[in-house]
């Protein structure tokens, strides 16, 4: 039993803190989310050159071979960053579907595209209606030729904006809540009948709606088994979800940091505010989150990693976790720095928002805490 | 990275289990469960595990330590814990030994260490004052030198056990020059000793754990001073940290959990099972969650020491959740009781008062409210955290 990381691990953990130390400051970090498309293409370029995007890929496609650990600590980094840049859904949703598909024609033509920073792909998996129950799927694929007509719609498909390619959820039989009859499909962002309507988050991500109108598809762009996604997704969302908290642990540190070093300088009544003792024991609180967060994320990573029964219900809870603590840290945060924590202008509120959306995009903490719920007590 | 168990830890997870299921046997338990008893059922205990040589996993080996990896400390903390086996009593094995054997002279570590080690002697540990709780340093039993003694004057109190003690460990007043902490001495003193005075104190538990102990001219050798004159805070801040590490509790809380989700798969309420009970499973799941996580914080802190670093302010981390878990978990087991929370120890059966734990989730619960406050309030760990950690 050891909590130590490898040395390979440290090595890639310390080229990412250090490139987003000096080449991703907070004020690139704004330029880049004030730009038409959200992200950096010459950044997503230079995190290909410097071997980042074949982190969790296998070796035979052209990866790292990475584990849980690996993509655990660069989301930490990121995180501390802001990163802008589409890891998240390219490499970890889009990429992670891609390698648990078996389809090893696909895996042949774009795992090397990902790696290589040519092709940015997004996970659409969001309808009006879903909100976080992945199985309520309306988009239906019917069986047209040899292969399959697409149509229905999307909606906040995260990096949509500017991904060329596309892996969508939908329906090839049954009704709309069951979890069996789910397909997968890989489809051509530019694909005849797709039409894509972009738009800016809270966090600076360019996210879409994407109607599908009879999109016409290969049998050869099916991921997986016909009807049988839910067994593919899910496996994908734990270890999505996992990444989301190791960015959100980034930033609760950030917050956390930033927030102790202000009520050291900051002074009231002729004093630091640190030295007020109602203020000291809030930031005892959220450095007693921020550590107990980190536990739950190792505690997860390793559970994962081993394959243990428990690990699901681990991850809800490291969800329940990262919502709570999350909203504790950036909103002490906020009241720590008073006024000044509610400018555009200072970090604090720009990690906030991240944190937030993090907290939305595979469940809210209400939504796991149910989830962990019912592996639990049945 | 990596949690598994090695081939070797799983070898002695089975040796530890069959000792236990040996050891810990239902006539020992039963002498435990009964208050005239309990003191030599403990010491009983305490003396099958110094036979098998696993009395105190955290001395160093030369002392009588078992040399256990964290690894393996943990697979046996919690083992023990999910027997419902009692910790050992702190006061000497994890308090006063290291101590002893940090600052203690030759002499004192072979008066006193094999003692402890056999559970021969009984500990108490005198701390707190009637006028110096949270503030420590502010303590005032004062020790005057005369000759090769110390003349003891004064009063300690929530001395727990003091009226089974062969010893207790103080921190007296020598001298109130400089800094209150500097003018602090460590003393071990003999229970026997003539002037002392153990006073009962009952407490909302319905139990008598707690004591008044006065000190009226106790003379106490000066060989039994730990250390330095006036340096007893240093020697006894670094026992604190034991302290603190050993009062988080977390496999018994683990184990403590698992019994709430049982009983609250037996507890019914209008036919439903309480478990079933939507706004019950959010209070289950937003104490084990964090009771999780807390598992691993406590990981995380042993696998530090295990790699050579000392117990430090992460210890009053572990402290303060450790001690809201507990009391979360006896407030749980309240809810649960419902009405029978308020059964007081009776000579009915469980059969005829329909009941089996009301009384003793109530003493847990009542009891419990000592847990934020001892070993130094919450609130005192809170500005311990600040301070060290946080360089407030």
């Amino acid at each position: 039993m050891n909590f130590d990381f490898t040395e390979e691990q440290s090595m890639l953990r310390d080229s990412v803190a250090r490139y987003v130390q000096d080449s991703y400051d907070f004020d690139t970090r704004r330029a880049i989310a004030s730009s038409d498309e959200g992200m950096s293409r010459e950044q997503w370029q230079t995190f290909a050159e410097l071997g980042w995007l074949s982190v969790p890929f296998e070796e035979e496609h052209g990866g790292f071979g990475g584990s849980s650990v690996d993509t655990m600590l660069m989301m930490e980094e990121f995180g501390k960053g802001l990163v802008l840049e589409p890891y998240f859904a390219t490499v970890v949703l889009f990429g992670g579907l891609l390698q648990r598909s078996g389809n090893s024609a696909l895996q042949t033509e774009f795992i090397p595209r990902v790696i290589e920073g040519s092709c940015l792909g997004a996970f659409a998996y969001l309808e009006r209606q879903s909100r976080f129950e992945l199985a309520d799927v309306c988009t239906r694929a019917e069986s047209s030729g040899d292969g399959y007509s697409i149509s229905g719609e999307k909606v906040v498909v995260y990096n949509g904006a500017s991904a060329d390619h596309l892996i969508v959820s939908a329906r090839t039989s049954g009704e709309q809540f069951d979890p069996q009859g789910i397909s997968l499909f890989l489809i051509p962002a530019d694909a005849e009948g797709v039409s894509v309507s972009s738009y800016a988050m809270m966090d600076g991500q360019r996210v879409a709606n994407i109607t599908f109108d009879k999109v016409a598809v290969a049998a050869t762009h099916l991921l997986g088994a016909e009807g049988e996604a839910m067994a593919l997704i899910e496996p994908v969302v734990g270890t999505a979800n996992l990444a989301l908290a190791s960015e959100a642990l980034g930033i609760m540190g950030q917050l956390n940091a930033k927030t102790l070093e202000y009520v050291k300088t900051r002074k009231q009544f002729g004093v630091t505010i640190g030295s007020f003792q109602a203020l000291q024991h809030r930031m005892v609180d959220t450095f007693m989150a921020y550590e107990q967060t980190k536990s739950l994320l190792y505690r997860a990573v390793c559970e994962l990693e081993e394959g243990a029964d428990s690990a699901d219900a681990t991850v809800h809870a490291l969800m329940v976790m990262v919502d709570r603590a999350g909203k504790l840290i950036f909103g002490e945060a906020i009241q720590l720095h008073g006024g000044m924590g509610l400018t555009d202008e200072l970090d604090i509120g720009h990690y906030a928002k991240r944190l937030m959306m993090i907290n939305t995009t595979f469940g809210n903490g209400d939504y796991h805490q149910a989830a962990f719920d019912a592996l639990r007590y049945g | 990275m990596d949690i598994s168990f090695a081939p070797e830890d799983l070898a002695f997870r089975d040796e530890v289990r069959a000792f236990f299921d040996k050891a810990y046997d239902t006539e020992l338990q039963a002498r435990l469960a009964d208050k005239a008893t309990f003191k030599e059922a403990v010491i009983d205990w305490q003396k099958r595990l110094y036979a098998q040589g696993w009395i105190a996993p955290n001395w160093p080996e030369e002392h009588g330590g078992t040399n256990w990896t964290s690894t393996q400390k943990f697979i046996f903390e919690t083992e023990r814990a999910q027997r419902g086996i009692r910790d050992v009593v702190p006061f000497g094995l994890t308090m006063v030994a290291p101590v002893i054997y940090s600052f203690g002279t030759e002499e004192q570590k072979q008066k006193f260490l094999p003692r402890i080690l056999s559970s021969d002697d009984w500990w108490c540990q005198g701390y707190s004052e009637p006028g110096a709780g949270s503030d420590l340093a502010s303590l005032k039993t004062k020790a005057v030198r005369d000759g090769d003694d110390y003349v003891v004057n004064g009063a300690k109190i929530w001395t727990t056990y003091a009226q089974y003690a062969d010893w207790i460990f103080c921190l007296v007043r020598t001298s109130s020059e400089g800094k209150k902490q500097q003018g602090i001495t460590f003393l071990l003193i003999d229970m026997k000793s003539p002037g002392i005075k153990v006073n009962p104190i009952h407490s909302i538990d319905d139990h008598h754990s707690l004591n008044e102990v006065e000190f009226n001219d106790v003379r106490v050798p000066v060989a039994n001073r730990i250390g330095e004159e006036n340096k007893g805070w240093t020697y006894a801040k670094a026992l604190l940290a034991h302290e603190r590490t050993s009062i988080a509790g977390v496999a018994d809380s683990k184990r403590g959990f698992d019994e709430v989700c049982r009983r609250a798969s037996e507890e019914v309420n209008g036919g439903k099972r309480l478990i079933d009970d939507p706004l019950f499973r959010k209070r289950l799941s937003d104490i084990e969650v964090e009771l999780m996580a807390l598992e691993f914080t406590e990981l995380r802190v042993l696998a530090t020491v295990a790699s050579g670093g000392a117990p430090g302010a992460e210890s009053s981390l572990l402290k303060i959740k450790g001690t809201e878990m507990q009391q979360a978990i006896q407030g749980l087991n309240m809810e649960l009781a419902a009405y029978y929370q308020g059964v007081l120890p009776n000579e009915l059966s469980a059969e005829q008062l329909g009941h089996e734990f009301g009384s003793a989730a109530r003493q847990s619960y009542m009891y419990g409210r000592a847990a934020t406050i001892y070993g130094g309030s919450n609130e005192v760990q809170k500005n311990i955290i600040a301070k060290a950690v946080l360089g407030l």
